[in-house]
Formats: C-alpha cells, sequence, structure tokens
C-alpha cells in the first residue's frame, strides 16, 4: 500500500464472526483504510484469500477476484460520498437493487431522514450527511457493512446521538460490521473486537475490554518500534468471516 | 435580403451543430480514457489532441488536403470504398472541423471527470451499480457545467472556423461556404454591408454562447462534493 512514507506492506489475517461489530484502530497511515478498500473489492490485494461465509471474493492462488459489484458490501466513505446530483431520498433509493420506495420510506424514518427527503446533500449539515450515507450504506442490505472513520468530522454531542444510531441499526438489521475509528470512547461504545493494526501488520485482535483496559500497554505498544505479540483470544464461535490478505 | 446570405448561415449553423454533436460522441470516451487510464505515450496523445489549439489551421487544413487526396492511402480508400471525394465537400470540411476543434470539447470534458472525487465511482460500484450506470446516473449528470462548456466552446469555435475550412472546401455557395468565408469574400469585392451582416451575426452568437457558459458555471460555483 502507498502511505505517506513511501510503499508499505499490509498483511492481516482475521477471522470475524457474524454479527460482530469489529472496529480496527491503529495510527494513522497503518492501512486501515486500505484494508476497508481491500474487502469492498477496490483496491486488488497481491496475495491471499478473502472468504465471505461460503463465498469466495478474492483467491490470488485460483484467481478469484470478485468486483464490488458482486460483493455484498455497504462501504461508507470517509467523505461520505452522497451523490450530489441526487437528492437524500434518490440517493438511498440508488443503492437499492429493486426499486421498492416503502422500503426506502422505511429506512429515511428509521434514521430520521423523512422531513429531509427532498433536500440535496449540499442542504444537508455534517450530521445529517453522515446519517444518509449510513442509510444508503444500509439500503442495499450488505452483508458486511464498513465504515470508515464515520464520526471523525462531527461535533461531540452529535457524535454520542449518531453513535448509538449505528448501534441501534447494528442491532436491528445484524450485518457483519467493520468500523474504523481513532476514538477509544467509541470503540468502547460499539465494538464487540478490536482488530489493532501498525505500520501494515496486525498486532492485536480482541474485545475492546480487555485490549483497554490494560491502556498502559496498548499504549506502549502503539508507540513502540517493537511489534511484539499480544495474547489474542480466538472465538469458538463458527467462523463466519475470514480474510488473509496481503498488499505491498 | 438574399437567400444566399441565410443560406451560408444556414451551412454554418450545419456544420457547426453537426460537428458538436459527433465530437460530442467522441469526446466523452476519449476524455474518459485520458482522465481515468494509464497507458504508453499517453501525454503524446494528450498533445496531438491539443495540437490544433497552436498550429495554425492552414498547416492542418494543408495536411487534411493531402489526405484527401485519392493518390495518398485516406482519399484513395474514401473514393474506393464511398464513391466519395472529401475535398472540396460538407463532409471533408466537416472531417476537418471534427479534429481542428477536439480540445475544445475534450478538454472541458476531461477536466470534468477528473474533478468529480473518485469516492463517487467506488461508491456507485460497492451499491452493486455497473460502470455503466455509474457513468450515466453518477458521472454525467455530476458534470453539467463542463458539458455545457464543451458545447459552447466547440460550437462558438466552430462557427468562427476559417482556415482550416477554406484550405479544405475552398469557397463553394451551399456547399463549404461558410459565414467567416463569406465575410472574407464580401470584404474582398468591398461589399461591406454584406460583411457586417454577417459578422454582426457570428458576433451576437458568439456572446451569447460565452455569457450562457459564464452565467451557468456561476449558478454552478456552490456545488458542493458532499
Amino acid at each position: 500500500m502507498q502511505t505517506s512514507e513511501g510503499k508499505a506492506e499490509l498483511n492481516v489475517s482475521a477471522e470475524i464472526n457474524s454479527g460482530e461489530f469489529l472496529c480496527i484502530f491503529g495510527p494513522s497511515g497503518a492501512g486501515k483504510t486500505t484494508l476497508l478498500r481491500i474487502l469492498a473489492g477496490l483496491v486488488k490485494p497481491d496475495f491471499g484469500r478473502i472468504v465471505f461465509g461460503n463465498t469466495v471474493w478474492f483467491d490470488s492462488e485460483k484467481q478469484i477476484n470478485l468486483t464490488p459489484q458482486e460483493r455484498s458490501v455497504g462501504l461508507m466513505f470517509q467523505d461520505y460520498a452522497l451523490f450530489p446530483n441526487m437528492t437524500v431520498e434518490k440517493n438511498i433509493q440508488f443503492a437499492q437493487k429493486q426499486k421498492d420506495l416503502n422500503s426506502v420510506k422505511n429506512i429515511m424514518e428509521l434514521f430520521g431522514l423523512t422531513s429531509l427527503c427532498k433536500r440535496k446533500p449540499h442542504q444537508l449539515s455534517g450530521g445529517q450527511k453522515q446519517r444518509v450515507a449510513l442509510a444508503r450504506a444500509l439500503a442495499s442490505n450488505p452483508g458486511l457493512l464498513m465504515l470508515d472513520e464515520p464520526l471523525s468530522a462531527i461535533d461531540r454531542d452529535m457524535r454520542l446521538v449518531l453513535q448509538d444510531e449505528i448501534q441501534k441499526v447494528h442491532l436491528l438489521l445484524q450485518p457483519v460490521s467493520l468500523m474504523v475509528s481513532h476514538d477509544v470512547q467509541e470503540i468502547l461504545h460499539l465494538a464487540t473486537s478490536v482488530l489493532v493494526i501498525k505500520n501494515g501488520k496486525m498486532i492485536a485482535k480482541d474485545h475492546p475490554d480487555i485490549l483497554f483496559r490494560e491502556s498502559a500497554e496498548m499504549n506502549q505498544l502503539l508507540h513502540s518500534p517493537d511489534l511484539g505479540n499480544i495474547s489474542s483470544h480466538s472465538s469458538e464461535k463458527p467462523t463466519f468471516y475470514d480474510f488473509i490478505p496481503t498488499f505491498k | 435580403m438574399e437567400p444566399e446570405f441565410y443560406q451560408t448561415l444556414l451551412l454554418t449553423g450545419k456544420l457547426a451543430t453537426w460537428t458538436t454533436i459527433l465530437l460530442l460522441l467522441i469526446g466523452f470516451p476519449v476524455a474518459y480514457l485520458l482522465a481515468y487510464k494509464r497507458f504508453f505515450l499517453k501525454s503524446l496523445v494528450e498533445a496531438l489532441i491539443s495540437m490544433p489549439m497552436v498550429l495554425p489551421p492552414t498547416v492542418l487544413g494543408f495536411y487534411m488536403l493531402v489526405a484527401y487526396s485519392p493518390e495518398y492511402a485516406f482519399g484513395h480508400f474514401m473514393e474506393q470504398v464511398f464513391n466519395r471525394r472529401l475535398a472540396f465537400s460538407f463532409e471533408g470540411i466537416l472531417l476537418a472541423s471534427v479534429i481542428f476543434s477536439l480540445p475544445f470539447m475534450v478538454q472541458p470534458l476531461q477536466n470534468g471527470l477528473m474533478f468529480i472525487p473518485s469516492s463517487l465511482r467506488e461508491a456507485s460500484a460497492t451499491l452493486g451499480k455497473s460502470n455503466l450506470t455509474t457513468f450515466f446516473r453518477v458521472i454525467v449528470p455530476n458534470m453539467i457545467p463542463s458539458i455545457v462548456t464543451g458545447v459552447a466552446m466547440t460550437f462558438a469555435h466552430c462557427i468562427g472556423e476559417f482556415g482550416v475550412v477554406i484550405m479544405v472546401g475552398g469557397n463553394m455557395p451551399g456547399e463549404t461556404r461558410v459565414a467567416s468565408i463569406a465575410i472574407y469574400d464580401e470584404v474582398q469585392a468591398l461589399n461591406y454591408k454584406t460583411a457586417n451582416r454577417y459578422s454582426l451575426v457570428l458576433f451576437i452568437i458568439s456572446i451569447l454562447l460565452l455569457t450562457m457558459i459564464y452565467s451557468f458555471n456561476r449558478k454552478k460555483k456552490s456545488f458542493d462534493y458532499a
């Protein structure tokens, strides 16, 4: 992957269970966004395997590489990427595989967007854009929901409200959710597990309480050049999601 | 007013309209390649497309005239396959006009495509939409100012074309005599009144088109890629 300090290797291996809310945590340039882009099919890793349920999305050995269109993902971009030519309603409708106005209406009600349905993105506040982007990412009913620092550009009060909304949606629709975040409080509030990346390498995956309770150790680890191992608690639940991409 | 005046203006409009339509069809794929794809000798291709902006029109006209000659491959092909000679014909000036106006369409479209954040195309792809759907429903509607600029600049440039048309088409009423050539011809014949009428029409069309571009783009300036 390309970082501000030149090319670096991104090497991650993890399993994510059905219904899990995984936060990806790490310093800037660690490869968090690149990891989401690899999973979405927007960036092709050099080698590795990505398996979603029983479907192979990427396998470098078998030369399998599904396009983003063929993967069941909903990606919420850091800049929201709302279509400026479409209203809130049309942005959400665009995500649907088959036109279903009732479903659009329900999603807009769920996110409190009904009164904004005829507005265009440039007429919305940051928090409203975030809601529309999240609603749109969910409108195609994805198996894997990915959120790239969704709350980074929003003030603290609004962030707390939206954290609750994200949690509500996750519990309601039960997709596998991946969220990139720098905010420990946010991770503690939302995540069921945390994956820590530094310099393109996965250095820990565990429950947020376990990882952040020992914050001194985490802090030392994140700032140390020595990327030693942190003991990880392996899940005994059946594997729903498994990926081992490597990207140079 | 004499019918020849209207005939010349109609021919000028016909040439500009056809050039603009053809360039819109050709310009989009070319601009798309230049904006989004990397390929060998891309800089040379960009330079060739921009050449008409710096090259004297007579130079391009001269080479087009040579290419139209049945003694050379392209002219020979046209005569053998379509039984057509392009020199001093409307089709001939149309082809020359398309090549000469290429940068006026391609450059605004290329800039428009490059201005659209890649996250919009990527968002559309992750929502399961094909490249064609993304192009028509996301890309095109979000680059309307660039399309308007390309269309208006091409049309305005085309109605004022002189050098290429006179080299390739000459001055045949109803076939290749466009307004800019008629102005030159009338001035040579000391018919300043007719030359003024042609000039006034070209001046008004050009100022209207340019005002439309500036006005449209100013309205769209508040456009926010949210």
